[in-house]
C-alpha cells in the first residue's frame, strides 16, 4: 500500500472533510491506485535535473506597483452569508493557523 | 552545569508598496473595514493573482541591504491552512526559493561587535484581521489581506537576550533606511517570532526549542527570551525535558506561559503556486535595485564624522532614524553649518518632539527654515536668545524665519551708531555701577548690560554691547 487509511483520514481532516468508514475504505483504495500510477515516474533517472515546479515554459509577467481602488464593499458582501457593520461575520474559530 | 542559549528570530515586516502583493487593491492603514479589497483578496472563484513588481523590488532591496545573495530563479508556493483571516485558505509565500539567502548584519553589545547571519528572507502576503467577540462570532476585516511582507529568518548565531534586542534594533534601522517600510512595532508593521533553546556548554547538538509568536515590542523580546532561557535551564537542571511548544509572553508577570504543545512539523502541505509562473531575476534588475537603495546608516555616520566634523556619538544619534538623518542632510544642503544643525536637531528639536509627542515630520519644521534660522544666527542678524523665539515660531507655525524676524522687528541691533547713545544714557543713569566697576566689582558689568538689553527689548547684539560698554567705561 502506498497510502494508509490513517493517512487519508489525516489529510481529509486537514481539508475539513469527514468520511464514513465505508467512504474511507473506498477513497483509500482509489488514492492508492493514483499514487501507484504516479509512482511509475520514479523509474525515470532524474539525477542532475532541477525540480520541475511548473510545466509550462512561460515566465511570469509582473504588474507595476500601481493601486486600483478596491471593489465596492456592498458588492463584495452580496456573497457573504452574514455581515455586520462592514465586517464579515463568521463563527468564532480557535486559531489553528499559527499564521503571522 | 553551565548552559548556552541559542536564539532564532523570524521577523515579519510589512512593506509599504502602493498596491498589494498579488492584487492591485491599495495598501493603506487606518481605513474603513473591507474597503481596500477586491475579488482576488477575497479568493473569489476564477480570480488570478498578479505579481506586484514593486513588492519583489522592495524584497530585493531588503535582501541586498542585509548582504544576501539574490535567488535568480524564483517561484511562489502555497502554504495551506484554514482560518477566516484568509478566505483563499492558503498563503502565497516562497518556501523553496526565498528571494535572499546567506546574509548578515552586525550588532554591538557591551562594546563588542558581532556578525549575525541571516539564513534566508522571503516575500509573502499578510492575512486579514480577525476580531473575536464575546457573542461567539469573529468579525473579519480583509484590508490587510495581501499586504506584501518580507520575512527575515536569522541563523542560530544569537546567544543572549541582549543580542536578540540588538539584532532587532539594527534590523529595524537597516530596513528603515532602505525605505521599504515604516517598521513600527506598535502599529504591527514589524512583528517578531522568537525561538529559544538551551544546551549544556560544549554540546554539539541544539536543545529542543520553544517558540514565542507575534511579540510586539523589542523589550518583550528581551524579557521573554531572558525568562525562557532561565526557565529551560531550571527544567533541565531538575531532570525534566523541554517539549516543543508555543508559549506566550505575559507582560504583567514578565513570564512565558504555555499555549500549546507542537507535535511534529506543521501540516501546511506546501506546493508550487500554479497560478504564478516562475520569475527570472536578471543581473541588470539586481543592479538597478542596488542603485536605488538609499545610503545606509554606517556610511552616513562615517561621512558625518570624517567630512562634516560631527563627533562620533552625535553622528550615531543622527543616524538612528532615516527621518532624522535625511532631515539633517537636507538642512546642511540648504547651507546650514553642519555642527550647528546637528546641535539644534539633537537639542531643541528633540526636546520639542518629546514635549509634544510628535515625530519630526509631524512638526512644522522644514530643513529650509532650520537652515534659514541658523544662517541668521551665524551672520549676526539675530542673537542666540532671539533664536529660541524664532525656533519656537518656525517649529510650531512653519513661518519663514527671515521674514518673521523682520516683521516682528527682532533683528539684532549691531550698529554702534545706534547703540552708543543708548549706552551713554544707561551709564548716566547708573553712576553707582560705574563706581562699582572702578572698585573692581565685575558684577556691575552684568547689571549694565542687562539695562541696555532692557532698553532694546533684548535685541542688542551682546558681543557688540560688551565691547562698546567696556570702551565707554574706560573713558569715564
Amino acid at each position: 500500500m502506498a497510502i494508509s487509511a490513517g493517512e487519508v483520514k489525516h489529510v481529509a481532516g486537514l481539508a475539513k472533510l469527514a468520511f464514513t468508514d465505508e467512504e474511507l475504505q473506498k477513497f483509500t483504495g482509489q488514492m492508492d491506485d493514483i499514487i501507484g500510477m504516479v509512482q511509475q515516474l520514479s523509474e525515470v533517472d532524474t539525477d542532475g535535473i532541477p525540480v520541475t515546479t511548473h510545466i509550462t515554459d512561460s515566465t511570469s509577467v509582473m504588474r507595476e506597483d500601481i493601486a486600483v481602488s478596491g471593489t465596492s464593499r456592498e458588492e463584495l458582501m452580496r456573497n457573504v452569508p452574514q455581515h455586520q457593520d462592514g465586517y464579515i461575520k463568521v463563527p468564532a474559530i480557535i486559531d489553528e493557523s499559527e499564521e503571522a | 552545569m553551565n548552559f548556552e542559549t541559542t536564539i532564532g528570530l523570524e521577523v515579519h515586516i510589512e512593506m509599504k508598496t502602493k498596491s498589494k502583493a498579488f492584487s492591485p487593491a491599495p495598501v493603506k492603514y487606518g481605513v474603513e473595514q473591507n474597503t481596500n479589497t477586491n475579488v482576488v483578496d477575497w479568493g473569489f472563484p476564477g480570480v488570478l493573482p498578479t505579481v506586484n513588481k514593486g513588492a519583489l523590488e522592495y524584497g530585493m532591496r531588503a535582501a541586498l541591504a542585509l548582504n544576501c545573495e539574490i535567488t535568480k530563479d524564483i517561484h511562489f508556493d502555497r502554504k495551506n491552512y484554514f482560518y477566516p483571516d484568509n478566505p483563499k485558505a492558503y498563503q502565497i509565500t516562497q518556501s523553496q526559493t526565498p528571494i535572499g539567502r546567506n546574509g548578515w548584519l552586525e550588532i554591538e553589545v557591551d562594546g563588542k561587535k558581532k556578525k549575525i547571519g541571516i539564513e534566508e528572507m522571503h516575500v509573502e502576503e499578510d492575512a486579514g484581521k480577525n476580531t473575536h467577540s464575546p457573542d461567539g462570532y469573529s468579525y473579519v476585516d480583509l484590508n490587510r489581506q495581501g499586504t506584501p511582507l518580507i520575512e527575515i529568518v536569522s541563523k542560530p548565531d544569537i546567544t543572549s537576550a541582549d543580542e536578540a534586542y540588538a539584532y532587532l534594533v539594527r534590523l529595524r534601522q537597516i530596513i528603515q533606511f532602505t525605505g521599504i517600510s515604516d517598521v513600527k512595532m506598535e502599529e504591527g508593521s514589524m512583528r517578531a517570532d522568537v525561538n529559544v533553546s538551551v544546551r549544556p556548554i560544549g554540546s554539539d547538538k541544539f536543545g529542543t526549542k520553544t517558540e514565542m509568536k507575534n511579540l510586539n515590542s523589542f523589550e518583550h523580546v528581551r524579557k521573554g527570551t531572558h525568562y525562557e532561557a532561565k526557565r529551560q535551564q531550571r527544567v533541565l537542571l531538575s531532570g525534566g525535558k523541554i517539549q516543543q511548544e508555543t508559549r506566550r509572553f505575559d507582560e504583567p508577570t514578565g513570564e512565558t506561559i504555555l499555549m500549546r504543545v507542537k507535535e511534529g512539523a506543521s501540516d501546511y502541505r506546501y506546493f508550487p503556486e500554479p497560478d504564478i509562473p516562475p520569475i527570472r531575476i536578471s543581473d541588470d534588475w539586481i543592479e538597478e535595485v542596488r542603485a536605488s537603495i538609499p545610503e545606509m546608516p554606517d556610511k552616513r555616520r562615517e561621512k558625518y564624522v570624517s567630512s562634516w566634523g560631527i563627533p562620533e556619538y552625535d553622528a550615531g544619534v543622527l543616524t538612528q532614524t532615516k527621518e532624522m538623518s535625511d532631515f539633517f542632510e537636507a538642512t546642511v544642503a540648504e547651507g546650514a553649518d553642519a555642527k550647528l544643525a546637528a546641535n539644534w536637531l539633537m537639542g531643541e528639536v528633540n526636546a520639542y518632539m518629546n514635549a509634544n509627542k510628535l515625530e519630526l515630520l509631524e512638526t512644522k519644521l522644514t530643513p529650509e527654515n532650520l537652515a534659514g534660522m541658523i544662517k541668521l544666527i551665524e551672520d549676526g542678524t539675530i542673537s542666540s536668545k532671539i533664536a529660541k523665539k524664532v525656533f519656537k515660531e518656525i517649529i510650531s507655525n512653519g513661518s519663514e524665519p527671515k521674514a518673521w524676524v523682520e516683521a516682528k522687528g527682532l533683528v539684532q541691533l549691531s550698529d554702534p551708531a545706534v547703540l552708543e547713545p543708548l549706552i551713554e544714557t544707561v551709564l548716566n543713569n547708573n553712576e553707582k555701577s560705574i563706581e562699582d566697576f572702578k572698585n573692581g566689582k565685575g558684577r556691575a558689568i552684568g547689571f549694565l548690560v542687562g539695562q541696555i538689553m532692557k532698553e532694546t527689548h533684548g535685541k542688542a547684539n551682546p558681543k557688540i554691547v560688551n565691547k562698546l560698554l567696556m570702551d565707554s567705561l574706560k573713558k569715564r
